[in-house]
């Protein structure tokens, strides 16, 4: 089992936000408007092998989780990153991360003894 | 840093010097598991099936948690969903987005080697994982003091 310390915390605040995506759609969305944005809908789209539909719905996702925001210009929407929001996503997931880390050197206490 | 680093997922892996069938009874039987996830379960595990338990935090009220278990292959493999962020005592979380666990056992030399998986963060509202956040403040920051003493040592 991983154990992190101090170091890795800081490594992990340091890393880029393209990092901090599971999903590679997503995590290539998060990239393109980390080194680009923000851009449109048209711009997302364009160049890539996934349809526009499919952007929305994972742009969707993101926003849902407030990792990004939209704002309505004209007739397209800008997509942008919302870096404090990715921000508290990452140190949710430490915290979870640190959680099951605890319960797992009780099972292995459990297990073992 | 590795991608299951990700805000979507956690994966971790511990090999345990026990056979299989001792890790599996550790995870499939309710009481078993409270007793190292820390909290108290009511009623038995089984496919489809739901359990209830109650998680007391340190400054809270104790807290409802609702186990979903959706497979159980004996020895194998065992996933559930729950909603990991409910942290407020009587509040209902019933019809937001849930987090799926799953656990694969494997043999090895050693004895058994766990791999949990948690997956499904991104659907979660982010202001539920500020609050969870919040609410555990004082938990985590005594975990900073311990991995400071541990690095310190």
């Amino acid at each position: 089992m991983s154990r992190h310390s101090t170091g890795w915390r800081e490594v992990s605040r340091a890393a880029p936000v393209f990092a901090a995506l599971g999903d590679e759609t997503r995590l290539a969305l998060v990239a393109r408007l980390s080194s680009d944005g923000p851009l449109s809908i048209t711009r997302l789209t364009a160049g890539s092998a996934v349809t526009r539909q499919a952007i929305t719905k994972h742009l969707n996702v993101l926003a849902t989780a407030g990792l990004v925001s939209d704002i309505r210009r004209g007739r397209e929407r800008i997509w942008e990153l919302e870096p404090e929001q990715m921000e508290t996503a990452r140190t949710y997931l430490e915290h979870v991360s640190k959680r099951w880390d605890r319960a797992l050197d009780r099972l292995k206490q459990l297990v073992e003894e | 840093m590795k991608l299951h680093n990700a805000t979507d997922r956690i994966e971790k892996e511990i090999v345990l010097r026990a056979p299989r069938s001792r890790v599996w009874r550790a995870l499939a039987n309710a009481d078993e598991f409270g007793a190292w996830f820390g909290m108290k379960l009511e009623g038995a595990f089984a496919p489809g099936g739901r359990v209830h338990g109650q998680i007391t935090m340190p400054d809270h009220g104790p807290v409802t948690i609702e186990i979903a278990i959706e497979r159980m292959d004996p020895e194998t493999r065992m996933s559930y969903r729950w909603h990991p962020y409910a942290v407020e005592s009587g509040v209902d979380y019933s019809s937001e987005p849930t987090t799926l666990v799953e656990f694969q056992l494997e043999e090895v030399a050693e004895g058994t080697r766990l791999r949990v998986v948690e997956s499904g963060f991104d659907r979660i509202p982010l202001a539920r994982r500020a609050e969870a956040l919040r609410m555990n403040d004082a938990g985590w920051a005594e975990e900073l003091e311990n991995i400071a003493r541990y690095v310190e040592a």
